[in-house]
């Protein structure tokens, strides 16, 4: 084979392997995903046996710790619309009362069980530095 | 004061735009005055920005609180350091610092490129101008430092608890000089396009910049994941945020251009791919600076809608776009000299090193902006986590380990077998010497991954050491120099090359401490009363007692209460045993009549981890702590109801009182503990690389030496050719 031929060769497999593992990173990340929500769109319908990605902010006076659970209720942004969380794992240093938050987990029976260590609490001022943990 | 700074800037804008327009005029009508005359007022843009810098330094030692960003980042019981690095944690400071960098930078590359490269420098000097000039409007016109507050308040916020570490302060200077770094490059290399001059010397004139940018971004990089570590409570130092990712990605695309402009300087090959490199490389640093910053991605950084994402995006689409059209239209001057003559040969292998890389940069590009893109697609935004990021990251981290193994050694242009089994042989043994022994000696099997990187590291380190073997012997045999000095002096003599080499060497170690430490981490967590015992991989860890401190924080952030734990912890085997000392510092909210009443704020503000490590070699023993203050919540009730309006000195005591409560009420605490082996390899890893780099950055006597005689001989002959 010419080396003119040859280099077309490997430049069509290249791009050939390129594309399918491309296509397979676009694909698994559709599948692999949580969908983001907020309250008022879990209370009105979730599915159970989802995970889901909930973002919104903390009311005020819900949180409460029994032992290593902490419970707390999440509201929209605007609106008074909350769903109740059970939470386990490590709460990062910003978690406070009317902060956004960021939690992922199944509703089971109108409640968010959430995946462990899944809490993000985002920051409160308006320019900061990286906050919060993940497990 | 201020008025003297609000000055600077904007006399600095105006300097940035003559600059921009003085050097093009200059360089389509021929006038050197002119093109010089721009590199000036670019000197001069740095001269008005280092005042404006100090001035704003300045307001926050004194504790100018009439300066609202000192009122927003700082106080008077500010600790000294971090009222100094407060004023990039707030987004006015930060934009000018970034400016403050590019226009030192600038300076630098046209004072030491002023008399040469004629035709490509005042192109780039009109391309630094205008991103100067871009970030000095946002600076005078969106989010001016200088805002003064007409009533200032007595007291400041001080600078946000979770910043208050060192490696956190010097995370954005760090970040920004590898973004602006990376700005000499892409500037020279449009003057490049622009003037036709597609050969090697925009190359080589930036080569130095290119690799100081990819130094600091790297450096930065690694303090931000130290922080992450050692200062927030969940145990791990990466995590796949945006904010993580968006620095990321230009380095991973900086690392592939210091790699690829090695081909074009030896065959003249690649010279499309390095254009479009340093374009991709240099807008990936604008979209992370803009990413930290914008509403746009669900994140830790996510605060509504910023005033500055419209003109970042439209910026970054300007420089997008003008690059693309600039490097189509150029194609034929960007031909080829040589093509591809073998699969197995240097050029191949760096061609390999940089899909890697660049296929790693798509992975964490798409999954970052997935819940856009999910959006746009169907509708709804989902993410992806940790888990799919690591899926795909890993394999391409080993080939890319495996790559930075073999690129070094094989030879260019076309490896002969003979070739390869010289330089392969040993450290292919070597490797399968520590394979056997992984797979006999320890439990690396559980995690084939991790069994494949460790293998693959053993095969670069021994690369790596067989060259400096080699190239000692070598020396040696002419020299008779005894064997440290040998290899002293071959080091200084090719700084580039092995420099090149400890940093693979350093990287490789990297990997070796992020796959230890990934795959066989031990994480409990564990509620425990004073007395009760947890076990957490080989250690016992007991509950000993509560520690309380008022007015003594031993981590100098400043902090007014801290509530702790001491842990005695012993190993299992009946090895060591020691003490370890997490807590938890509690910042009063500000405000006197804040939430919580007079006492409850010194309870409702921010809260950090002080977390506890015990570091060795072969693992580390990392330890949070949450107390539960609930107990107390009784007392400070009593405390704001009785004593709220007693006088200072008072409620100090009255303070004090609450917080030696908690020792002696000793509620239980949870803890979490991670047992992760071997993760002091990775700064340890990072500390070489960057010594790596450091070396190969270092002028040598050679080059100093050439420098003058080319400079006596320019002279010579301009004295010639005048006579």
């Amino acid at each position: 084979m010419d080396p003119a031929r040859k280099r077309k060769t490997r430049a069509v497999v290249l791009l050939t392997v390129a594309l399918l593992l491309a296509g397979a990173l676009i694909y698994t990340s559709f599948s692999a995903a949580t969908e983001a929500t907020t309250p008022s769109q879990l209370v009105a319908s979730a599915e159970p046996e989802r995970s889901y990605e909930l973002t919104g902010k903390v009311v005020d006076g819900s949180v409460s710790r029994e032992g290593e659970r902490l419970r707390f209720a999440v509201r929209d942004r605007v609106g008074q619309t909350a769903i109740p969380v059970v939470y386990e794992g490590v709460v990062p240093d910003p978690f406070r009362e009317g902060r956004e938050v960021i939690v992922e987990g199944r509703v089971v029976g109108g409640t968010l069980m959430a995946d462990r260590d899944s809490l993000v609490t985002k920051c409160p001022s308006k320019f900061t530095e990286k906050q919060g943990g993940q497990g | 004061m201020a008025a003297v700074g609000s000055a600077c800037l904007f006399v600095g804008l105006l300097t940035a735009v003559f600059a921009v327009g003085a050097s093009l005029y200059g360089a389509r009508t021929g006038r050197r005055r002119w093109v010089d005359s721009s590199r000036r007022a670019i000197y001069a843009l740095a001269a008005l920005l280092v005042v404006a810098f100090g001035l704003l330094e300045a307001a926050y030692l004194t504790s100018d609180l009439s300066f609202q960003i000192v009122t927003e980042s700082s106080s008077t019981d500010t600790p000294t350091f971090y009222k100094l690095t407060g004023l990039w944690s707030t987004q006015e400071g930060s934009l000018l610092l970034w400016g403050l960098l590019l226009s030192i930078f600038s300076s630098a590359v046209l004072y030491a490129t002023r008399r040469r490269l004629r035709d490509i420098v005042p192109y780039a000097t009109a391309v630094l101008g205008a991103v100067a000039t871009f970030f000095l409007a946002l600076s005078v016109f969106a989010e001016s430092p200088f805002t003064v507050l007409a009533t200032p308040p007595a007291e400041g916020n001080g600078l946000n608890p979770l910043l208050r570490h060192p490696a956190m302060m010097i995370h954005p200077p760090m970040l920004y000089s590898g973004y602006v770094g990376f700005s000499i490059p892409f500037a020279f290399a449009i003057g490049a396009l622009v003037t036709g001059r597609t050969g090697a010397d925009w190359i080589r004139a930036t080569r130095r910049y290119a690799l100081v940018a990819w130094t600091f971004l790297g450096f930065g990089i690694m303090l931000g994941a130290l922080w992450s570590y050692s200062e927030l409570g969940w145990g791990g130092y990466w995590a796949w945020d945006p904010v993580e990712n968006a620095s990321l990605m230009p380095w991973l695309v900086g690392t592939a251009f210091l790699h690829s402009v090695m081909v074009q300087e030896k065959r003249g090959m690649l010279k499309v791919w390095n254009v479009s490199l340093i374009v991709t490389t240099f807008v990936l640093a604008l979209l992370g600076t803009f990413l930290v910053r914008s509403g746009i991605l669900s994140s830790i950084h996510a605060f509504g809608a910023s005033t500055l994402g419209a003109p970042f995006l439209a910026f970054i689409a300007l420089v997008l776009v003008g690059s693309v059209v600039l490097v189509l239209a150029r194609l034929p001057a960007l031909r080829t000299e040589a093509r591809l003559d073998s699969l197995v040969s240097r050029e191949a292998v760096f061609v390999g090193n940089n899909l890697v890389l660049v296929g790693v940069c798509f992975v964490i590009f798409w999954g970052t902006f997935f819940p856009l893109i999910s959006e746009a697609v169907t509708g709804t935004e989902s993410s992806v986590g940790p888990p799919w990021f690591n899926r795909y990251v890993t394999p391409l981290a080993l080939v890319l380990v495996l790559l930075s193994g073999i690129g070094p050694v094989v030879a260019w242009r076309r490896a002969t077998p003979a070739n390869l089994r010289r330089v392969f042989a040993v450290p292919v043994a070597v490797a399968a010497v520590a394979l056997v022994t992984l797979l006999l000696l320890t439990p690396a099997l559980e995690s084939v991954p991790s069994l494949i990187m460790f293998t693959l590291v053993a095969f670069v380190l021994a690369v790596v050491g067989q060259e400096l073997w080699r190239g000692t012997t070598a020396r040696r045999t002419m020299t008779r120099e005894p064997l440290p000095v040998a290899l002293g002096r071959l080091v200084a003599r090719n700084r580039r090359r092995y420099g090149g080499y400890t940093v693979h060497a350093g990287i490789a170690i990297l990997f070796l401490g992020v796959a230890a430490s990934s795959a066989f981490v031990d994480q409990r967590d564990a509620r425990l009363v004073p007395g009760q015992t947890a076990r957490v991989g080989d250690y016992d860890l007991t509950y000993r007692e509560p520690t309380a401190r008022f007015l003594d924080d031993r981590s100098g952030t400043g902090a007014p209460v801290t509530f702790g734990a001491v842990l005695d912890v012993r190993r299992r085997d009946g090895g060591q045993s020691f003490v370890l000392r997490p807590s938890r510092n509690y910042y009063a909210a500000p405000g006197a009549d804040g939430a919580g009443g007079t006492f409850g704020r010194f309870f409702e503000g921010e809260s950090t981890t002080e977390v506890d490590v015990r570091s060795g070699l072969r693992r580390d023993l990392w330890t949070a702590v949450q107390p539960d203050i609930g107990a107390l919540s009784g007392a400070i009730r009593e405390a704001n109801r009785r004593f709220a309006g007693v006088p200072a000195e008072a409620q100090a005591l009255i303070l004090a009182a609450i917080v030696e409560r908690y020792r002696r009420d000793a509620p239980p605490a949870t803890f979490r503990t991670l047992v992760s082996p071997m993760i002091a390899w990775i700064w340890v890893g990072g500390s070489v690389a960057l010594l790596g780099a450091l070396l190969a950055l270092w002028p040598t006597a050679a080059a100093r030496s050439r420098r003058v005689t080319s400079l006596y001989a320019a002279r010579l002959g301009r004295e010639l050719s005048r006579a």
